[in-house]
């Protein structure tokens, strides 16, 4: 494993000696919106070709883009989600390239004034360590159309419903150190929209996709590099083009960073260029169309005029914030007294959340409600294959639940029985533990008298618990199975105790 | 500032235009006159003058974000040189 768990330090050995890779990632994440950035069209997905589309999506002559509001203040939201500056001078700028998906001949972007400047989240890896990544900027652009290739073997079919769809590329600083750390930073990321309602967040529908910039170094040239801001600590960078999934950014991350170390190791020399990331093979290669796209030929949009913010129209979206992630997760643990460990479960998926939330809002108590819902309720969920907003069972139904268990009505194992009921047949878990006669025996009077026969029926057994006090668990059972398993163990066990003189 | 013949051709590359073989040269003492005229401005001094964007002094107008377009895919494919079941149709294009 070339990932040390102690310091989270992502090495490659070298033929020449060790390498560490520092990587940056440019995420464009899909707006959600009803219309598109600049047209009236729909955002709607999946719907048949090229009729979410305008004159102004295809680029028609004399057309005029006119910006969508709300799209500006679903960056703004992003922007402070991300704990961001907030520019209230932002201005669109052409980025002019040829491709039969991009109608105009140019992209509408931001280029010198972005929207949105720097800000920082804060990350979790797997065994729930934290790290900080830096944001440079957040931008809206439009995105451009789909071309389908496999429809003929000479031609090549375009669809332009995404065609004029509102983007946000957000641009990360290179603080991510290991193909584990950017899937984080893109999952955190993910959550965090979610959270916001500014982006779907769904990598299969498109709606988030990533262009990963990598270089290697020497282990320490990475600290030189933030200490003092140089660039030149570190090795010239490739750009791996729109990938789209968490899986792949990591197999892309290891394939470059292997493929860039052998270049230098056997004396040669990193081109600064953009690749494609081959998902069938896991291999990067040189995109040809690039070599000189590059020069994009910004220039100021003269079809619109610069984006100015009042304070208030920021300020509105600021006191209207949701609660996010990191925020949810302290109050959990701060307030409600979960472990980190469920609070992280919990929080790392808004439905999770917004689930537990609606159970402890009933009245539940807040630790044991998280037993409930990571553990019967996700695993029952996980094994069918359904997601939360699928569950047979309803917040009210497991707060009803682990209302009876706190109140000691039923114990934790006829609780699982209960919920087995809930979850097939439905019904309130109070009125089917009184219709079903599965309350819980406290009645000591009515233990006592099972025990009684139970010592009376299994001398040799009480005998045995005398010299060896942990045979006692064979008459707990025995009485378990006497009462269905409504008796109350601790009850149970107090009595067996008292009754057998251990 | 001015620009090579190189430069010409590149430019003309770059926005998809025919290379003006016969015309580079001309074409390019062309467009180095155009630009030693603009380059006139340079006389005047701007110290401590906010670059404008814009002549215009209106804000920038803002959309609701509702359907009101759309759904004319028939407009939408009328000028393409060939279209089937409902795409635009081009040449070969892919990586």
């Amino acid at each position: 494993m070339p990932l040390d768990d102690a310091t989270h330090r992502y090495t490659l050995p070298g033929a020449t000696g060790d390498w560490e890779i520092v990587v940056g990632l440019e995420v464009h994440a899909q707006v959600q919106s009803n219309a598109k950035l600049f047209s009236g069209a729909s955002t709607e997905f999946g719907a048949s070709p090229n009729t979410h589309v305008s004159l102004v999506d295809a680029a028609m002559p004399g057309m005029l883009p006119v910006i969508n509001r709300h799209c500006v203040e679903q960056a703004v939201k992003t922007g402070l989600g991300l704990n961001a500056r907030i520019n209230r001078f932002s201005r669109f700028d052409r980025k002019n390239y040829f491709y039969p998906d991009l109608p105009q001949g140019y992209q509408i972007s931001q280029f010198q004034f972005p929207i949105v400047g720097e800000g920082e989240i804060v990350c979790e890896r797997d065994d729930g360590s934290r790290f900080t990544v830096g944001i440079e900027r957040l931008h809206l652009e439009q995105d451009a159309g789909k071309s389908i290739h496999d429809l003929d073997p000479d031609a090549t079919y375009v669809d332009l419903n995404r065609s004029g769809v509102a983007l946000m590329e957000i641009v990360s600083r290179p603080h991510v150190r290991s193909p584990i750390e950017a899937a984080a930073y893109v999952r955190t990321l993910r959550t965090i929209l979610r959270y916001l309602d500014t982006c779907g967040g769904d990598m299969e529908k498109g709606q988030m996709r990533a262009d990963v910039n990598v270089s290697v170094c020497r282990p320490g040239q990475y600290e030189k590099f933030r200490e003092t801001g140089d660039f030149s600590h570190l090795g010239t960078r490739c750009e791996i083009k729109n990938v789209n999934s968490l899986r792949f950014i990591m197999q892309a991350i290891e394939y470059e960073a292997r493929r860039q170390i052998d270049i230098i190791e056997e004396g040669g020399k990193i081109e600064q260029q953009t690749r494609l990331f081959d998902a069938n093979t896991g291999v990067t290669r040189a995109m040809r169309s690039k070599e000189e796209a590059h020069d994009y030929r910004y220039f100021p949009d003269p079809d619109l005029l610069p984006l100015e913010l009042e304070e208030s129209f920021v300020e509105t979206i600021r006191v209207n914030l949701p609660e996010l992630p990191e925020a949810k997760r302290k109050r959990f643990v701060e307030v409600l007294g979960l472990s980190e460990y469920d609070a992280s479960v919990l929080v790392a998926d808004k439905d999770r959340a917004d689930y537990f939330e609606a159970v402890i809002a009933k009245g539940a108590d807040g630790k044991l409600s998280a037993n409930w819902v990571n553990n019967e309720l996700f695993g029952r969920l996980n094994k069918e294959g359904l997601g939360i907003t699928d569950s047979p069972a309803s917040p009210e139904q497991i707060a009803g639940l682990v209302g009876l268990i706190t109140s000691n009505v039923i114990s934790g194992k006829i609780a699982k029985e209960v919920f087995e009921i809930v979850w097939t047949e439905g019904g309130d878990p109070e009125q089917i533990v009184e219709s079903r006669g599965m309350k819980q025996v406290t009645d000591t009077g009515a233990i006592e008298k099972v025990v009684d026969e139970l010592i009376a029926a299994n001398p040799d057994q009480a005998e045995k618990v005398k010299v060896k006090p942990q045979t006692l668990g064979w008459f707990v059972g025995q009485v378990m199975k006497a009462t269905g398993g409504k008796a109350n163990p601790q009850a149970v066990n107090e009595i067996l105790k008292k009754k057998l003189g251990v | 500032m001015s620009v090579s013949e190189d430069d010409v051709r590149r430019i003309a590359r770059l926005a998809r235009i025919a290379e003006p073989k016969d015309r580079v040269a001309k074409l390019t003492g062309e467009l180095n006159g155009i630009l030693a005229w603009v380059e006139m401005l340079n006389e005047v001094d701007v110290d401590g003058v906010e670059p404008m964007t814009t002549p215009v002094s209106t804000p920038l107008p803002l959309r609701d974000d509702t359907v009101t377009d759309g759904e004319i895919r028939e407009k939408v494919l009328k000028n393409a040189p060939k279209a089937e079941e409902g795409f635009f149709v081009v040449p070969k294009s892919v990586e």
